[in-house]
């Protein structure tokens, strides 16, 4: 990491965020940054993947290497940037709809594989871009566009659903909260695996119900409360706890082995590297190409 | 007598190890300097269904599989019922009567000959495994087709090596005891045999692995795909062989993460690719045009097998031409290429990297099940007929101007130079929105046309450096047929065949079907006496293409869409019938 001075307008661009005011996506994008300053990075130095959405409309607002990726498809493409250069740190962007519903497969593979990625998913539990929808985080019986009378499905517990899909670090934050947030971020930069965020993020357009007021009077810090984050058992159990108080803070952590270090033929240089300094007829397949004369 | 000419086939029950004997017989003619042809079918299924393996040997080169079957090895009944239809007079149906009690009379065929080898029960007195069986089938085989034993026990040796002198001798032992209970029983004339013979050096493989070859040749760094047959086995290929040569394998969940972390990893900055079949590729569409219009380098298969949706499995057909050439929504630059061999899939696979690295887009081999699947004789690979161009990277002093790096300039001939990620002066947003220069997004209606006309101009250039197609055969014939993909084969085989019917035949084929090469083929449709598009399916994918891309119309469409592949004979057949 670098000791140039960076500042968080480094890892901005130009162009002015588009959100509605209040929206819980500008503290997001304001702690990102953050942390990003803090970790020592400069703007060059990161990639970051975003989904499809309000959330992923800050692909336009931070200046650093940048994808944006398709609706749901942002954990394959950060785990193919992984392969590719695991020196570089991948952080993710996207929306509940984007990763919990277009994208359920990936997220729960993507856990599974453990790359080291850090997932922050702004949870507002309503579809914003495409003004009001139903989303998979939608509260029971809550009302929207798509469910006029209420909605019928059981809302996706994305923390319990991490627990068990294998994932190694498990948190919730709240865009109410810059200063935890930011320390989140850096907490899942550091972590060596795949660090997931759900972050509740509140839609002042098009969730009248799960407010910031709604949130301010519910969470409680999981650290404060003495909870053993490498306890899984107790980890699953705080990820069940919806009714009344809501956690925020490490859920479950836990170091395990990380996809793309996990391979002999990269381990001393990244692929990328070896992919450039590769020439022809460099490989010798004649000990194949044996077996079919 | 017939030398050095003969179509062997095995059948029985799938989990019977037909394909392994099958692969055997064909690298036991390969050993005697045959040019070979291998081709098998099977349902999709584990255990049970009927199998198949077909193996054409001959002096001639052969590039398809026959009708003819000479030496018919029936592990059960049903495989005598399916396929005496195919024996050439003289043949031998080779069975085990100690299995399955047959009546000749009720097949009514004199020209054939029967004859019951105790398969099973020599396999378990030889080696005391039922699944020997197929060693003491290929045994009876070489005996009845006078060939050594010890050119069995060296291709065995050959084979079964990896495995331990264990295996390799209790093979030979199943083998001597089927070889020489054919020597001790059979008393008949047999007019096939096979002596051998010097050739050239060269390989004998299926057009998956050249083309795997052809990946690692070039360079490539990842392969992620989902199992769908006929892909498979580049999957397997990969996994087996790639990591000794730096490649990373990834089983994905599906095929839409295949294909994503494909262009992660392009975006990246490493050869990336992924296959599948059509199904498979119906996941991929969305991501193909995001790989379009962030104009990224990406290498995608599309083995065809008999569609709609699930179709037919484990069969083959030439359905998805029209998908390819215009899957995904939007208008964006793509290059479709059809090899038409394992030579074609290892050269240009190759050349598909380079092509997607040069135009920073996506290239689609599309391939089938016969190609896939069968094993062809080829010339040896040459390294050096490999290229290796990665395109345009951004110099230091691209980057390090006095404005901010423009990674989607509006270039001439639409390439821009890319940098790779991490370096500093290189930030870009790879958008899968429309966007600037920069990479940012943008609506207006002057971006839109700047970004859409660059990505398009593209196709222009990429036209201009495609080979033309190649013209087989006499050059001035009375009949064109006009092929792409892996119909070649058979095409190619038909023109013999043809001729003895009087008809003098030449094939154009064509490998590279987007950009069209419009202005080659309207010469070649002009200038034939006639014309017949041949291809596997039948709504004239490829005839409409080139009367759409040439305003000329074929004279006559031999089509079929059964799963089964061309042979030359059929082709022959259906030449003889339209120009009747």
């Amino acid at each position: 990491m670098s000791e140039q001075k960076t500042t968080i307008n480094d890892f901005a661009t130009d162009l002015k965020p588009t959100w509605c005011p209040g929206c819980g996506d500008f503290s997001i994008w304001l702690a990102l940054r953050q942390a990003l300053v803090k970790l020592g990075y400069q703007p060059h130095q990161v990639m970051m993947v975003f989904g499809i959405g309000c959330s992923g409309n800050m692909c336009n607002f931070v200046n650093a290497y940048g994808v944006h990726a398709l609706h749901g498809r942002t954990l394959p493409t950060a785990m193919g940037l992984r392969m590719a250069n695991h020196d570089m740190p991948v952080v993710v962007i996207g929306g509940d709809g984007d990763g919990y519903g277009e994208g359920g497969n990936h997220f729960i593979h993507t856990l599974r594989a453990n790359p080291n990625i850090t997932y922050i998913v702004h949870n507002n539990q309503v579809y914003g871009l495409t003004t009001g929808q139903t989303s998979p985080t939608s509260d029971l019986h809550a009302k929207s566009k798509t469910n006029p009378t209420g909605v019928i499905d059981e809302p996706i517990n994305p923390l319990a659903l991490a627990i068990a899909a294998g994932g190694s670090y498990v948190a919730r934050g709240f865009s109410g909260d810059i200063p935890g947030l930011t320390q989140q971020i850096i907490n899942g930069i550091q972590f060596r695996g795949m660090a997931f965020i759900d972050v509740f993020q509140p839609c002042v357009t098009f969730n009248k119900v799960n407010t910031y007021q709604y949130f301010r009077e519910r969470v409680y810090n999981l650290e404060e409360a003495g909870h053993d984050a490498s306890d899984k058992q107790a980890a699953f159990n705080k990820a069940l706890e919806h009714e009344g108080k809501l956690p925020i803070g490490v859920f479950y952590e836990k170091e395990r082995p990380v996809y793309e270090y996990s391979f002999p033929q990269i381990e001393e240089k990244t692929l990328v590297e070896q992919s450039h300094a590769y020439k022809k007829g460099e490989r010798d397949l004649d000990t194949i190409i044996q077996e079919f004369r | 007598m017939a030398t050095n000419s003969l179509a062997w086939k095995i059948g029985g029950e799938a989990g019977s190890g037909i394909k392994v004997t099958g692969e055997m017989w064909a690298r036991l003619c390969h050993h005697l300097g045959l040019n070979v042809y291998g081709y098998t079918e099977y349902p999709s299924l584990i255990r049970g269904g009927h199998n198949t393996y077909h193996v054409f040997a001959d002096e001639q080169p052969i590039k398809s599989t026959t009708e003819r079957v000479e030496l018919l090895v029936a592990l059960n009944k049903e495989t005598i019922d399916l396929h005496i239809s195919e024996m050439s007079p003289g043949g031998i149906i080779l069975y085990d009567g100690e299995q399955f009690e047959i009546d000749e009379a009720e097949y009514n065929v004199s020209f054939v000959s029967f004859f019951s080898v105790p398969i099973k029960r020599l396999a378990i007195e030889a080696a005391e495994m039922d699944l020997m069986k197929n060693t003491v089938a290929l045994g009876a085989s070489c005996a009845l087709v006078k060939v050594d034993e010890a050119v069995l026990n060296a291709v065995i040796e050959k084979i079964f090596s990896r495995k331990g002198e264990k295996v390799v001798a209790l093979n030979q032992k199943a083998a001597k005891a089927g070889f020489e209970y054919v020597r001790n029983h059979w008393d008949k004339e047999y007019e096939y045999s096979l002596v051998g013979r010097e050739s050239e050096p060269s390989l004998l493989l299926t057009g998956n692995e050249a083309l795997s070859l052809g990946a690692l040749a070039a360079g490539i760094d990842y392969y992620g795909a989902y199992p769908m047959t006929p892909a498979s086995s580049v999957l397997d290929f990969m996994a087996a062989y790639g990591p000794q040569h730096g490649v990373v394998v990834r089983q994905t969940e599906d095929e839409i993460a295949a294909i994503n972390t494909a262009i992660g990893a392009s975006l990246g900055g490493v050869r990336a690719m992924t296959g599948t079949s059509g199904g498979g590729f119906s996941l991929m569409v969305e991501a193909l045009g995001m790989a379009g219009i962030v104009e990224t380098p990406l290498v995608v298969l599309e083995s065809q097998r008999p569609g709609p949706s699930t179709g037919l499995p484990t069969w083959g057909g030439q359905d998805d031409l029209r998908f390819v050439l215009h899957a995904s929504q939007g208008e964006f630059p793509r290059v479709v290429l059809a090899p038409g061999d394992p030579e074609e899939c290892f050269y240009e696979t190759a050349n598909a990297f380079n092509l997607a690295d040069q135009y920073q887009l996506p290239v689609i081999i599309l391939s089938d099940k016969f190609l896939s699947e069968s094993i062809a004789m080829t010339p040896e690979f040459d390294n050096e007929k490999v290229t290796i161009d990665r395109g345009k990277w951004a110099t230091d002093h691209e980057l390090n101007g006095p404005e901010r790096f423009k990674r989607y300039l509006d270039t001439e001939d639409g390439i821009s130079s890319r940098p790779l990620p991490g370096k500093e002066g290189g930030v870009f947003l790879a958008n899968s929105d429309e966007h600037d220069e920069f990479g940012y997004s943008r609506e207006e209606s002057s971006t839109r046309n700047q970004q859409n006309n660059k990505r398009l101009r593209k196709l222009e250039h990429v036209k201009q450096a495609l080979p033309v197609p190649r013209v087989y055969g006499p050059l001035s014939a009375e009949v064109t047929l006009i092929c792409w993909g892996s119909v070649k084969g058979p095409a190619l085989d038909s023109l013999a065949l043809l001729m003895k019917t009087g008809i003098k035949a030449n094939v154009l084929h064509l490998v590279y079907v987007s950009p069209f090469p419009s202005e080659y083929v309207a010469k070649i449709m002009q200038t034939s006496k006639t014309t017949i598009v041949v291809e596997n399916n039948v709504t004239a994918q490829c005839a409409g293409l080139i009367r759409e891309m040439t305003g000329e119309k074929a004279d006559h469409l031999i089509g079929k869409s059964d799963g089964r592949p061309f042979t030359p004979e059929e082709i022959m057949r259906e030449v003889n019938n339209v120009l009747k």
